[in-house]
């Protein structure tokens, strides 16, 4: 059996590492040992798939999926870009994810407990397949920054988290998406974990006022790029390389 | 530094403590898609030994991580990936990919499936059965990779290259899960320590 096609090992210098005291949670929760690397098998360069029929129809519209008296209060949103791999190739069919606060920073979840109210419009989760060329959207409502217990008066940037699947476990990927200007981004400890300004600037989602829909909503775009995976040089190709 | 024009991974960053409204919002505490994700692995249909997986979490202080998403990924008891290049026909049904959230009051999580079976390694070697972990929560900045073996497994785990591949033997028995019988099934128990005293042995893949 050929050895698989790997995917190109993560530039570790480009993730945040485990241990970043000013977000003081990774103090307990980061590994004290080195990683072990593994050279990739078949349990690495495979992954789940997802089609259509796990999803349902309004699964990308938060201002419709959790509505029942009337639409959401907030600033009307649409997020969309693409879904890529390092060698600029697109990420066909792959499931991303994401949930948000509220246009106040308030979580629908019951751990929440922040005194800014719920919107009983608004449940903040939504999930979408990208289509053949890796363009994925949603509509959404643009969440408000929200206060946390870190320092004592931390506040997280508007955000929104995101969960990406690709084609293989090892590129299984979650992060978060921040809004082009918001003076809270460089305040944050936890876009702080990232050392490198320029893996900052990747997770900053640009106003596009060409996707934008008049009288309607306002659009950003963000990209998202998922580990490349290398051909086999010098072998017989396999499919997809 | 090279500067050829390939694109740069997404930075990761943390999954934060109300992952749940995303990727298991019945948890969070609310109701609204009609299938949630990842909460049947084997199917029905799967061939093989129904088993149990369940543990805890534990931090550096030792105690449980209680907001914790796991992920599973794992071949059938055929040794395929439900993948395109998974090796083979999986059954109907057979996602092998799961989503296990701990309990908010314990911290224990748990997942019902089937046994794996043994799947080709590199240079015709082969591995041991296994399932794939990935662990993602508050606090932690990049998902963290780990395999789960199985006790019973011992001539498999001794041949196993990845676990042979731990320098340090001492730290293999941390991806071993025990098992014990429950109601006639074999349920395996796998913590996972994420810092200090018998740390999980965590890779990069």
């Amino acid at each position: 059996m050929k050895p698989p096609a790997e995917y190109y090992q993560r530039d570790l210098n480009r993730h945040p590492p485990a241990l970043t005291p000013a977000y003081k949670t990774s103090v307990a929760r980061s590994p004290r040992l080195a990683r072990i690397s593994l050279e990739q098998t078949v349990s690495e360069i495979t992954g789940p798939t997802f089609g259509h029929s796990d999803i349902g129809p309004l699964d990308h519209d938060l201002i419709r999926n959790y509505a029942t008296t009337g639409d959401p209060i907030g600033e009307r949103i649409i997020l969309h870009g693409r879904v890529l791999d390092e060698n600029a190739r697109p990420v066909p069919h792959t499931l991303v994810e994401l949930w948000q606060a509220n246009a106040g920073g308030r979580y629908r979840h019951k751990k929440d407990t922040y005194l800014a109210p719920v919107d009983p419009n608004f449940g903040g989760c939504g999930r979408t397949i990208s289509d053949a060329d890796g363009h994925y959207f949603f509509r959404t409502i643009k969440p408000g920054a929200y206060p946390w217990r870190n320092q004592i008066n931390n506040w997280r940037p508007a955000h929104i988290h995101l969960s990406v699947f690709g084609a293989s476990f090892s590129q299984r990927l979650i992060t978060q998406l921040y809004f082009e200007g918001d003076p809270l981004i460089p305040l944050c400890p936890i876009v702080q974990t990232i050392p490198d300004t320029d893996a900052v600037n990747a997770l900053i989602a640009r106003l596009d006022m060409n996707a934008s829909i008049p009288l309607d909503s306002i659009a950003y775009r963000f990209d998202i790029v998922l580990r490349g995976r290398r051909s086999t040089l010098f072998e017989n190709k396999l499919e997809g390389n | 530094m090279p500067h050829l024009p390939y694109l740069k991974e997404t930075p990761s960053q943390t999954a934060g403590p109300y992952v749940h409204i995303g990727l298991a919002p019945g948890a969070a505490g609310f109701d609204i898609y009609e299938r949630e994700l990842g909460w049947d692995i084997a199917g029905p249909n799967a061939a093989g030994q129904r088993i149990r997986v369940e543990g805890l979490v534990i931090d550096g202080t030792g105690s449980p991580i209680k907001d914790v998403l796991l992920e599973a990924w794992q071949a059938n008891a055929a040794g395929h990936y439900a993948h395109p290049e998974g090796g083979g026909k999986v059954e109907d049904g057979f996602r092998g990919w799961g989503r296990v959230i701990t309990d908010f009051d314990t911290g224990q999580w748990g997942f019902d499936t089937v046994k794996p079976g043994p799947v080709p390694g590199r240079n015709g070697t082969v591995q041991a059965p296994h399932i794939s972990l990935w662990i993602v929560a508050r606090g932690i900045n990049l998902g963290l990779h780990t395999r789960l073996y199985f006790e019973d497994e011992g001539a498999a785990n001794a041949a196993d290259p990845i676990l042979n591949g731990i320098e340090w033997e001492r730290r293999r028995p941390t991806l071993i899960a025990r098992r014990a019988d429950r109601d006639d099934k074999a349920v395996y128990r796998f913590d996972i320590r994420i810092q200090g005293d018998q740390e999980t042995v965590f890779f990069e893949i």
